[in-house]
């Protein structure tokens, strides 16, 4: 690794220094594409973000692909119920890795205003990695801006190698996640207990 | 209504996969359960088991179906023999949650049904409770009411159109041009209602606040400026020669068939009828303004298209005699009391003429603050309908073109 301080000055020099690393990072979050996917009232500001307005081409990811096959993100944009939680899953399991999840708007982090809805999920991190949570009903395209320029934070800081290294370089890491069946009362299994767990009150006594 | 071909030869298929098995390889099904009614058995030999039939399943995620929507197709060859719509992936208890909060509870939800079109939502359930209720509405409020209505009317029908090319194969381009019109709109409703598409503006009796200073010479000036974009859009798209070739004589709705399937909106007039809840109704003060109702001649998807493109220009002129003279005074019924709202035991029926078509809500009250019933009759769920009758023997690309015409939001498809 090379000084930081070495760096700087290098670089006021005109000489630029990088890793294969950082170069590697570089280059895929600069190009996430997303999958082009929306559920519900999100959606329509997820489009709006790809429109010419807030343009998300500027950060490199205008190309919606139809397919989960070339997709590198997912975003949940809208909420997601009980019949299609399966279907959400399967496409997520579908996506080739390195793959990344935004959960747009309240319904897709909480189920939101419907949560109380018998047929409405509480949030897809129940099922999902979730990478960026947008709060917000719906979000504006701006949040979602944000949320990538997040993501795209987050991976520019993945290693590739040693023992942190980013997920989808870990052997033993899952790259697909169990799909939920419809069944007669509710989803089964109700929520997936490697990815999420119930937050536990704890009390002063 | 079936396409009287030959039977196809199957042996010449090298897709032994995709052909449905003939139904002598299936076992029998078992025994109904006995859960005190009776199931009429199924026929032994379907009349088109053996034909070659190809059952193709699009969605629920597919970029062509507007929103989490499945579409059985069986086809024939290329030929739509069926093609079954299957609703519920964005099913959200609307009319639970509406029974179960009370009646100002229920007004954002209604936001959430068509998400296009908040503010004509909102309309309509506060014409079913001031009914209910019995409230008068101030003049200035039904202005504004109007103003936002006829602004929504613009903005959706220009999303749709924008949405209906992309299923032409115009990837982005006309969508991008009614965008940057949409955006306009949104910032006037933004600034309206703090909110750019769930508005959640009107109460009963009236609407939740004043316009803000400079909001009318604000909407004066994006109004102005629609007529420009309407000539620039058909500029690029009327005369086309692949949306005509595309959608001319395609999905044809017989104004008969469209009357008896309850089909309402720009469906309905491009298959001339004359109908327009703004017209028949007269709710508001739309009696104040003049405006035409466009009609279609043939029913087909470019009648659609076109009927859209017209309303859309009787929107603006609506918009433009509403702006000149907005009367002063308050905006909402200082009568009305939203705490503890009790409308007296009784049951109503508001409606109007959203973008897509009739929109309604039906209310039985039983004194309570909670309504007893809350149904709403969504019009894309009605007008969808029909899809399976107007794509009979036609190619799935072009059963593509007549849902992305028929102008459905999942969200209220199923509530």
């Amino acid at each position: 690794m090379i000084d930081e301080g070495l760096r700087s000055e290098l670089s006021k020099q005109g000489v630029f220094t990088t890793t294969v690393g950082e170069l590697y990072n570089w280059g895929r979050k600069n190009s996430i594409w997303p999958l082009n996917f929306g559920l519900a009232c999100c959606a329509i500001e997820m489009i709006a973000a790809s429109m010419a307005r807030f343009d998300i081409s500027r950060f490199g990811s205008e190309v919606f692909r139809p397919s989960p096959r070339q997709a590198d993100l997912m975003i949940v944009a809208g909420t997601v119920t009980k019949k299609m939680a399966p279907q959400v899953v399967r496409l997520y399991n579908q996506m080739p890795e390195p793959k990344y999840v935004i959960a747009m708007g309240a319904c897709a982090i909480s189920g939101g205003p419907f949560k109380q809805g018998y047929n409405v999920l509480k949030g897809i991190d129940r099922y999902l990695p979730v990478d960026v949570h947008i709060p917000g009903c719906p979000p504006r395209p701006e949040a979602l801006l944000h949320a990538l320029i997040t993501l795209q934070e987050k991976i520019a800081g993945q290693k590739l190698t040693g023992p942190e290294r980013a997920p989808h370089l870990q052997e033993e890491a899952p790259s697909e996640y169990p799909i939920p069946d419809y069944g007669a009362y509710d989803l089964d299994p109700p929520k997936n207990p490697d990815v999420w767990q119930p937050p536990v009150l704890a009390r002063k006594d | 209504m079936r396409p009287d071909s030959a039977e196809p030869d199957l042996s010449a298929l090298s897709t032994g996969d995709l052909v449905v098995e003939s139904p002598a390889a299936v076992p029998a099904p078992p025994p109904p359960a006995t859960s005190g009614f009776e199931l009429t058995p199924k026929p032994a030999t379907a009349p088109d088991a053996d034909r070659g039939l190809l059952e193709v399943a699009i969605g629920p995620h597919h970029p062509s179906t507007h929103g989490v929507f499945r579409l059985n197709a069986v086809l024939d060859g290329e030929r739509i023999v069926r093609f079954k719509p299957v609703f519920g992936y964005l099913h959200r208890n609307h009319e639970k949650i509406g029974e179960n909060g009370t009646y100002l509870s229920a007004m954002p939800y209604t936001d959430r049904l068509d998400y296009f079109c908040s503010l004509s939502n909102n309309w309509a359930y506060a014409l079913a409770v001031e009914k209910l209720a019995g409230l008068a509405v101030p003049e200035r409020a039904d202005y504004i009411r109007i103003i936002t209505a006829e602004l929504t009317r613009i903005q959706n029908h220009a999303a749709l159109i924008g949405f209906l090319l992309q299923e032409l194969g115009a990837m982005g381009t006309p969508l991008m041009y009614a965008f940057r019109e949409r955006e306009k709109i949104l910032d006037l409703f933004e600034a309206l209602t703090g909110a750019r598409m769930m508005c959640n503006y009107l109460r009963f009796g009236g609407c939740r606040c004043d316009l803000p200073a400079g909001w009318l010479e604000e909407c004066r000036r994006v109004v102005e400026g629609l007529p420009r974009f309407f000539d620039e859009f058909e500029n690029l798209l009327s005369t086309n020669e692949i949306l005509m070739a595309r959608t001319q004589g395609i999905g044809v709705l017989p104004p008969e068939l469209a009357v008896s399937a309850g089909v309402t909106g720009p469906m309905l007039r491009a298959s001339g009828v004359n109908y327009d809840l703004r017209k028949v109704d007269r709710y508001g003060l739309y009696d104040r303004f003049e405006f035409r109702v466009p009609l279609g001649e043939h029913g087909d998807v470019y009648d659609r298209y076109m009927v859209r493109i017209l309303e859309m220009r009787e929107s603006a002129k609506i918009l433009q005699q509403a702006l000149r003279e907005v009367p002063g005074g308050p905006i909402v019924d200082p009568k009305v009391k939203l705490r503890n709202f009790r409308p007296k035991a009784g049951e109503a029926y508001g409606r109007l003429e959203s973008p897509k078509g009739e929109l309604g809500f039906y209310l039985i009250s039983d004194g309570s603050t909670n309504p007893y019933r809350y149904r709403i009759r969504p019009p894309s769920f009605i007008n969808l309908t029909i899809l399976e009758d107007m794509c009979q023997g036609l190619t799935l690309q072009d059963a593509l073109v007549i849902l992305g015409a028929v102008d459905i939001v999942m969200g209220e498809v199923d509530r």
